[in-house]
């Protein structure tokens, strides 16, 4: 199955017959997840954008970690404006919520164009984002999926940026290793689980990753942001074999640890949103 | 003896967690904590011995580990006895949520005390010791009062790891740091949520500075005068050689 033909099926508005419950939309595109199996495209296997910052996003030096941080803020900025603006969002908490997190988003960005400029460096341009994936996903309603399903995928793209992103930072932490850079960065990263945690709870979800799993109603497609979440091998110490009891089982083990990604497996997942140009 | 203010009025001074953050900033030093941190100006002078029998963190990576492991030891305790004696009336979403807390912390603490012990090898009076507590008049049967002192105790993890993450030298240390102040910070989100539902106090504006977007960042002193403040940790013990 081709990633297009998975993305036609996500989207496809006879998957919801009628106005159908948040709860009903979570258990439709839970079933997807299972079409999205055999699809098997997962996020960090999109093709990469032909862009020189992709190159220079990869350094693993201070710049190169602040050139990733602003493209996945990028991102992000973009994404929750949108969102706001598309009216697909019912007000009370999810407004408030996606209000309070685009805040920060665009403070982020603004924060790190100011250090990267500050520090004698060309920050990265915007990209150009297709949040569609050449308009197979309809999260703001722009095509018409109709509000409900809209939702659902805003809430869905939230919780695999949102956790990306906090893996993505984490990641960048060595690189920063005595850089003045490194505290702020460390001051994004825990902002970005504050918000990844809160989006998850909007979903039902627990605000922290048990295992690999990505949780009810995500598509399969994000398994990549939860690939390598199960590990319980910190420190060279076996964390479930540390006592007895509830706090040592997998599922604490797992998620009393977050995990992180390598700039390549962020900038993977960041890619399948970036238009390349020629 | 000069408790905690939160022993005179527990619920009123956790609610501006700010004042109490603030708290070691005003020269409020609770009787469990002898708080007399240097700049860490004296470079490689060699550790500043601690008063006689009294614990001293250390300096370095060891320093920061130990430092950590008695933010652990102390969230972990709490946890522990919020779950053997719940307050009534909890609901299930919240009892689902401090019982994950109660795991992740007391892992947490187990593993920091694994890694120090592994650390320091046969130089083991360099571990901290095993910490007692007292929390004085808090009501572990006040739902107010727990989730409260919890959003207090995970916002201030928070703030301490970030605030550490520049003393660390090895790589590796540092990646765990991270590994676990994302999780602490997943804890706060979901508390405050708790305490306030549907609003934005997850990353309330109280506590993510709103024109740069940044967590909150402290160094051990101010930490440890916080911690202190609340007369919580009855063991003493100094960060001499910590900023």
């Amino acid at each position: 199955m081709s990633i297009i033909k998975f993305l036609d099926e996500f989207t496809t508005e006879t998957l919801l017959e009628g106005r159908s419950s948040r709860r009903e939309i979570f258990g439709t595109l839970g079933s997807l997840s299972k079409k999205a199996a055999m699809a098997a495209i997962p996020f960090g296997l999109a093709t990469m954008p032909k862009k020189a910052f992709a190159q220079q996003m990869t350094e693993a030096d201070p710049v190169g970690a602040l050139q990733l941080a602003l493209t996945l803020e990028y991102l992000e900025d973009e994404f929750y404006d949108l969102a706001l603006q598309s009216g697909v969002l019912p007000s009370g908490r999810p407004e408030t919520v996606y209000m309070q997190i685009s805040k920060h988003e665009q403070a982020h960005v603004d924060f790190l164009i100011a250090g990267l400029e500050g520090a004698g460096v060309t920050p990265v341009s915007k990209p150009t984002f297709d949040f569609t994936v050449g308009g197979m996903f309809d999260p703001f309603n722009d095509n018409g999926i109709g509000a409900d399903t809209a939702y659902a995928q805003l809430l869905a793209l939230a919780q695999a940026f949102e956790d990306t992103g906090v893996r993505a930072y984490k990641g960048q932490a060595g690189n920063l290793l005595g850089s003045p850079f490194l505290t702020a960065a460390l001051q994004i990263h825990s902002v970005e689980a504050r918000h990844a945690s809160e989006i998850r709870r909007l979903r039902g979800l627990k605000g922290w990753i048990t295992n690999n799993e990505r949780g009810t109603g995500m598509p399969e497609a994000t398994q990549a942001v939860y690939n390598g979440e199960e590990n319980i091998t910190q420190g060279g110490l076996d964390v479930t074999s540390l006592g007895s009891g509830s706090p040592f089982g997998m599922e604490a083990a797992t998620e009393a640890y977050d995990e992180a990604l390598t700039g390549d497996e962020a900038v993977a997942i960041a890619s399948l949103f970036i238009v390349a140009e020629e | 003896m000069k408790k905690s203010i939160i022993k005179v009025d527990p619920v009123k001074s956790f609610n501006d967690r700010r004042r109490f953050l603030k708290l070691g900033g005003m020269g409020i030093v609770g009787v469990g904590l002898l708080v007399a941190c240097s700049n860490d100006d004296n470079g490689d002078d060699g550790m500043m011995p601690p008063p006689d029998g009294i614990f001293d963190l250390g300096e370095g990576d060891l320093g920061v580990l130990n430092y950590a492991y008695a933010l652990e030891q102390l969230e972990a305790d709490f946890y522990t006895k919020v779950v053997n004696s719940f307050y009534s009336g909890i609901s299930d979403e919240e009892r689902q949520v401090l019982t994950d807390l109660y795991n992740h912390e007391v892992n947490h603490r187990e593993f920091f005390k694994t890694a120090i012990t592994a650390a320091v090898g046969s130089s083991t009076e360099l571990i901290l010791p095993t910490l007692e507590f007292d929390y004085g008049n808090l009501d572990f049967g006040n739902r107010e009062q727990v989730l409260n002192t919890a959003r207090t105790l995970e916002d201030t993890g928070v703030a301490a790891y970030n605030g550490a993450g520049r003393l660390i030298q090895d790589p590796g240390y540092l990646l765990l740091a991270g590994k676990i102040v994302s999780v602490e910070a997943r804890h706060a989100s979901a508390i405050r949520t708790l305490i306030n539902p549907g609003s934005a106090d997850f990353a309330g504006d109280d506590i993510v500075t709103v024109d740069t977007g940044l967590d909150l960042a402290m160094d051990p002193s101010d930490i440890i005068a916080a911690v202190g403040a609340t007369g919580f940790i009855k063991t003493q013990f100094t960060a001499n050689n910590l900023p």
